[in-house]
């Protein structure tokens, strides 16, 4: 597995898999704003290692951005201002760009084990609302330059 | 015992993480362009600034790998400078190659840096090997990537009547096959690839989810609407489903990638020289599934043509990040002329 967060695992690879329908049963039913405090302080430690390309981000300024995970029922919302993502706890009725996925699909993308254009073909990934800004956020994503996971800083003592 | 060299493996890299991963599963050779409409996938986001072109650089070169540079729009009028300054630009950085479309583009690289390997690139659209010989003879040109538009037999033919390496596609999505020709995406949009360096732009183009179905819209027009469950393609105009004489169908061209494998013996025996995956614009995962795949069965190709027989695992790994349901052999295999 080339280049991704989990390259230091080879042997783990993500099955494709559905959640039971009762998860996003009582997923929905939760509270959502954990889920994007969650993802805006993740992105932001991804910002400070310098890992994302400053002409790419400008473009994001301003805009609203949804993750729907939808077997988990999770969805986090979450904006760039002014250098930093910031979770949104009233998501707009509709964002500027919406990823929806079931939960096997969006770890899989994120340890770089399948491409996005596939996922999108086989309809496993649905991408709505501004689609040049989905394609910016994407190629800003397969551009990152994951360091190996000795260097992360949480690895670090 | 092997008779016949094998063919380089010409791999995609539309981000330093993509060179990387065609690198390491085994590509002789990547492809990349500056992030701007000197090439044609000039996508947001997407390819490399000068910094990224020196680091994917020393990264192949120090792996003894070739890196080619895609100059492959057409120069706009009023604009020739930017599509020289990316020319000279390769010459400074040391490319192995420039792949080249445009003939007036062709003139400058010859003239200017006479010590620059030039290939011609599928959007130039030489189909015939006078074409090819055309290139050779006026501009030096070293390398010819044809078109899918040609048999197997008729590769053979060019081949035969050149001294031109020739470079076949051996994966990827599959146009409507008039490469360098193609002006759909401007009767939609009023931009092309050859024009600003990408079919279909992203701005022009909408998916709208309705209960049940997902709707394209390419700068307004529908082009296709899918079932939840139906394999989506590119959002291009040859790829869209329009209603003809009363019938809603794939009226261009079906959603379709290309896959040789199982003509790889063939395309070895007939001389060809380089075998190019398509995808810049695809993630460093498909690169790496795809490069991974082309290797191991070229490298089985080393151990006797005739031996050669397709894994089921090869065909399995490149179905699944096809686009469309089918994966074909393209124009290779053509019994009507």
């Amino acid at each position: 597995m080339a280049g991704g967060i989990l390259e230091s695992f080879p042997t783990l690879t993500i099955p494709r898999f559905r959640l039971p329908a009762f998860v996003s049963a009582v997923g929905n039913r939760l509270p959502q704003w954990p889920h994007a405090v969650v993802l805006s302080t993740g992105l932001n430690a991804v910002l400070k290692m310098k890992l994302l390309p400053e002409d790419s981000l400008e473009l994001l300024e301003g805009r609203s951005f949804l993750v729907d995970v939808l077997d988990t029922g999770g969805r986090a919302c979450f904006t760039f201002r002014r250098g930093l993502f910031r979770p949104v706890f009233t998501p707009p009725q509709t964002p500027d760009l919406a990823f929806r996925a079931n939960l096997s699909a969006f770890l899989q993308l994120v340890a770089r084990q399948e491409d996005p254009d596939t996922l999108f073909f086989n309809r496993e990934l649905s991408i709505e609302g501004d689609t040049e800004l989905g394609l910016i956020v994407k190629n800003m994503l397969d551009a990152v330059e994951w360091p190996k996971l000795s260097r992360l800083p949480v690895f670090r003592h | 015992m092997l008779q016949q060299k094998l063919p380089e493996l010409v791999c995609p890299a539309g981000s330093l993480p993509a060179l990387r991963a065609a690198i390491d599963n085994g590509a002789d050779t990547v492809y990349l362009g500056y992030k701007n409409d000197t090439n044609a996938r000039n996508f947001a986001g997407l390819n490399f600034d000068h910094k990224a072109m020196v680091e994917g650089i020393n990264y192949a070169h120090a792996r003894g790998r070739h890196v080619l540079m895609a100059i492959n729009t057409f120069p706009q009028p009023g604009r020739e400078a930017d599509w020289h300054k990316a020319v000279d630009g390769a010459a400074d950085l040391g490319v192995d190659a420039v792949i080249l479309a445009d003939i007036g583009l062709l003139d400058y690289a010859s003239k200017r840096h006479p010590d620059l390997r030039l290939h011609l690139s599928v959007q130039g659209s030489a189909t015939s090997y006078e074409a090819v010989n055309f290139a050779q003879r006026e501009f030096g040109v070293r390398r010819a990537v044809l078109p899918r538009v040609l048999t197997l037999a008729q590769v053979e033919l060019v081949i035969n009547n050149t001294p031109v390496e020739i470079e076949v596609f051996g994966f990827g999505s599959l146009c409507v096959m008039n490469e360098g020709r193609c002006w759909l995406s401007s009767y939609a949009t009023g931009e092309s690839p050859n024009t600003v360096g990408a079919c279909s732009p992203a701005k022009y183009v909408k998916w709208e989810k309705s209960p049940g179905q997902m709707s394209t819209r390419l700068n307004g027009i529908l082009i296709d609407r899918c079932a939840d469950n139906e394999p989506a393609g590119y959002p291009t105009l040859c790829k869209g489903r329009f209603e003809v004489g009363g019938e809603t169908y794939y009226a261009l061209e079906e959603p379709t990638s290309l896959n040789v494998l199982e003509i790889l013996p063939d395309i070895v025996r007939i001389g060809v020289s380089a075998i190019k995956v398509e995808g810049r614009q695809r993630s460093p995962a498909y690169v790496a599934q795809v490069t991974r795949t082309l290797r191991a069965a070229i490298d089985e190709l080393g151990r006797g043509l005739d031996r050669f027989k397709v894994k089921p695992a090869w065909q399995a790994e490149l179905s699944k990040v096809s686009e469309g349901v089918q994966a074909t052999l393209g124009a290779y295999s053509r019994p009507w002329r």
